[in-house]
């Protein structure tokens, strides 16, 4: 019993000190309900640590000191703090949570439940549920404007976007996109939003003022079956100049002028990528690679691979602390 | 219990808030007909199939459509009749039809689905869930009739192609007494040919013991011959064939209708969302899914996105939407699904699976074909009389 006490506290204070020491990316990983922390100085990983069941979607808060995890076959959101690394609590998510978004206010948190086709609204600081809202089938993907005005969520079998006043938390627009929407992705100014689809196959462009389609882009990657072209996470540089789209199992990565929605080249990373984050200086950007169980970190400045880091089995998200 | 009551009572709320904006609705009525005729005493009857399969799939479905619907302005309804008779089954189908409806989804026999289309006017749209005669794809097609079942030489080719990449390329054929076991005993022969396989024994099973208490003695002796690398089984209605694994002269895998199957649809399969829908569907059958409930969930399923789009529950207008290029099919098998034109067999990934495991998908890597690998399974368009489009 004391040795046990002893192991831990000597742990806790490891667990203290590693952060300070490096800027890391976590990494959901779906099949071995872990986390993977990687040190992206040395782009190795660090620590693996173990969460819910069949986690997927994380975020980090605005103030950068905890981590939320989506624990989908839990039926609840983790919350890791990161100063230690260790569970801290649970938030109620609503049944089998998938991707979730939090507002810029820090406190109200938008959960996909993709069982139940509602979207779920969680004060992260007194655990009261604010809204379930019904949205279509196996909704997916979730974002908030970062103004905080919209909270959009794509349900997949519905092919929709719902578009959610976060004031009242009522739908206010639907927009009808291609088949299986997964994600949504904001401009850094909240005018423009990104929608993939995964088996359409395109990424629609919305007019945030008017809500309305003002671009739709497809991919043609060269030797690829066109089936396999799945577009799945979007990450945005903030300097308005690129946006990544991850292909899925097309095994690469398109990099789209974020100007001219023109597709400027295709980066061939792991088996089935799916999620996207860029590192603090926008220097580098990591996609998991679900079937291949890596992480590939890309040069964004020679838009080239440099590395595949392993990591648990089907990496599922990923994302940087920034002030680490 | 108080966060329960809550959410409730939020999602309440938000229901009546997010009721559809549109002031117009279209109600779009599609009815199902079942008729499945029973397969006779079976030796292994230890797990009975649902009698209820591709019905259960159709209210899915249905569901599925009205969640979108309401955003829409659209509602869906199911009118359903489960025969017990063909004469039974075209009643219900004439009922229907004079009741105004014009949308079907028919799991029944190849000769029932005939005497059907027959009978349909050029307005009317109906869709295979049943039956996966080779007849009905390669020269008895019609205009109005789409197939979301696949055919047997759709699932033959799946486990031809996967024995070739496996190199097992010498089986021992055992092919059942009834006509189902006949018509995938031929697709499989087609499919061995196809894809460089030789058939070192073909032998009907003739027995009819009771194989659970001699199953052990009988089929290593009604197994041998000199090399083969595994042993392939017809039978459809599952009499014989759970007995074969196991008890094979030599030892080797045994596959086909037993041991590992090709199939439409099965509980293992999670990939690409299919957890979710599988989750859907156990919650509201109370059931796993299988191959029958999918492919009546896959019409109406195609018939809902159509009817997304053009807003109109028209047949013809439906029938157009799902040859045109704007159609695609998410439905859970990582490949968006299409209707082929010359037959209207809607084109599928086919999961190879043992009870509780996916093996593999088809097709397989390095099976090519100019249009769509998809189409490396079943009748191809130069394979097949059919035009039913022009």
């Amino acid at each position: 019993m004391k040795t046990l006490f002893k192991q831990t506290a000597l742990a806790a204070m490891i667990g203290l000190s590693t952060p300070a020491l490096a800027s890391v990316a976590y990494v959901s990983n779906e099949k071995d309900n872990t986390l993977s922390v990687i040190d992206t100085e040395t782009q190795e990983v660090i620590e693996t640590i173990s969460v819910g069941q069949r986690p997927r979607g994380i975020l980090l808060s605005k103030d950068f000191t905890k981590l939320y995890i989506c624990a989908s076959d839990d039926d609840t959101v983790q919350v890791l703090d990161l100063a230690t690394r260790k569970i801290v609590d649970t938030l109620p998510s609503g049944e089998d949570p998938e991707q979730f978004a939090l507002h810029p206010n820090n406190k109200h948190l938008y959960i996909a439940n993709e069982d139940d086709a509602i979207v779920t609204v969680v004060d992260v600081d007194t655990k009261d549920v604010l809204a379930q809202i019904d949205v279509g089938i196996e909704p997916e993907g979730m974002a908030v404007s970062p103004d905080g005005k919209w909270a959009v969520n794509t349900s997949e079998t519905t092919s929709m976007l719902h578009w959610i006043n976060t004031e009242t938390f009522e739908i206010e627009k639907n927009i009808v996109v291609g088949q299986r929407p997964r994600h949504v992705e904001f401009s850094k100014d909240s005018k423009i939003a990104w929608a993939s689809t995964e088996i359409g196959g395109t990424v629609h462009i919305i007019d945030v003022d008017n809500l309305e389609q003002i671009h739709e882009m497809s991919f043609k990657v060269p030797g690829v079956n066109q089936d396999r072209v799945q577009p799945v996470g979007i990450e945005l540089t903030s300097d308005g100049k690129y946006a990544f789209v991850a292909l899925g199992p097309s095994n690469h990565v398109a990099v789209v002028d974020a100007q001219t929605y023109e597709v400027l080249d295709y980066l061939l990373v792991g088996a089935r990528v799916w999620q996207l984050d860029l590192d603090k200086d926008e220097k580098h950007l990591y996609t998991t690679n679900g079937v291949s169980g890596d992480v590939s970190v890309i040069d964004v400045e020679d838009l080239k691979v440099i590395k595949s880091i392993k990591v648990g089995r089907y990496p599922w998200g990923v994302v940087i602390d920034p002030t680490s | 219990m108080s966060f329960l009551s809550r959410t409730v009572a939020i999602s309440l709320i938000t229901l009546a808030a997010a009721s559809p904006l549109q002031a117009e609705t279209l109600d779009v009525r599609i009815g199902y007909l079942q008729w499945v005729p029973h397969q006779g005493p079976v030796l292994s009857n230890i797990i009975p199939e649902p009698e209820d399969a591709g019905l259960r799939g159709a209210e899915l479905a249905i569901n599925d459509n009205s969640t979108t619907g309401k955003f829409l302005g659209q509602t869906y309804s199911l009118q359903s009749e489960v025969a017990d008779s063909e004469e039974g089954a075209i009643a219900a189908f004439d009922a229907m039809r004079e009741n105004g409806f014009d949308l079907f989804v028919v799991n029944a026999p190849a000769s029932t689905l005939k005497a059907l289309t027959e009978k349909a006017g050029d307005n009317t749209l109906i869709f295979n869930a049943g039956a996966k005669d080779d007849a009905l794809r390669t020269g008895q097609c019609h205009v109005n009739l789409l197939h979301t079942m696949p055919s047997y030489s759709m699932l033959t080719d799946a486990l031809g192609q996967w024995l070739n990449q496996r190199r097992w390329d010498e089986v021992f054929l055992i092919t059942g007494p009834t006509q189902a076991d006949k018509g995938w005993a031929d697709a499989f022969r087609r499919s061995a040919k196809r894809f460089g396989l030789e058939i070192v024994e073909d032998k009907p099973w003739t027995f009819d013991a009771d194989l659970r208490r001699t199953a052990s003695k009988e089929l290593p002796l009604f197994t041998q011959a000199s090399d083969y690398d595994a042993v392939v089984v017809a039978d459809v209605r599952g009499d014989f064939g759970e007995y074969v694994p196991f008890n094979t002269w030599l030892p080797r895998p045994v596959v086909g209708t037993q041991g590992m199957s090709p199939v439409t649809w099965h509980r293992v399969v999670e990939s690409w969302g299919a957890a979710q829908l599988q989750n859907r569907f156990r919650e509201l059958a109370g059931r796993d899914m299988n191959g029958e409930d999918y492919a009546a969930w896959a019409a109406i399923r195609s018939m809902g996105t159509a009817v997304t789009d053009l807003n109109s529950a028209n047949p013809t207008d439906i029938r157009n939407f799902l040859f045109s290029d704007k159609f695609q099919l998410a439905a859970f098998k990582g490949r968006k699904l299409t209707f082929r034109d010359w037959n209207g067999q809607l084109r599928q990934p086919i999961p190879l699976v043992h009870p509780r495991g996916l093996v593999a998908r088809a097709p397989f890597e390095g099976f090519l074909h100019p249009n769509t690998e998809m189409d490396t399974l079943g009748f191809d368009r130069p394979e097949s009389e059919c035009r039913i489009n022009g």
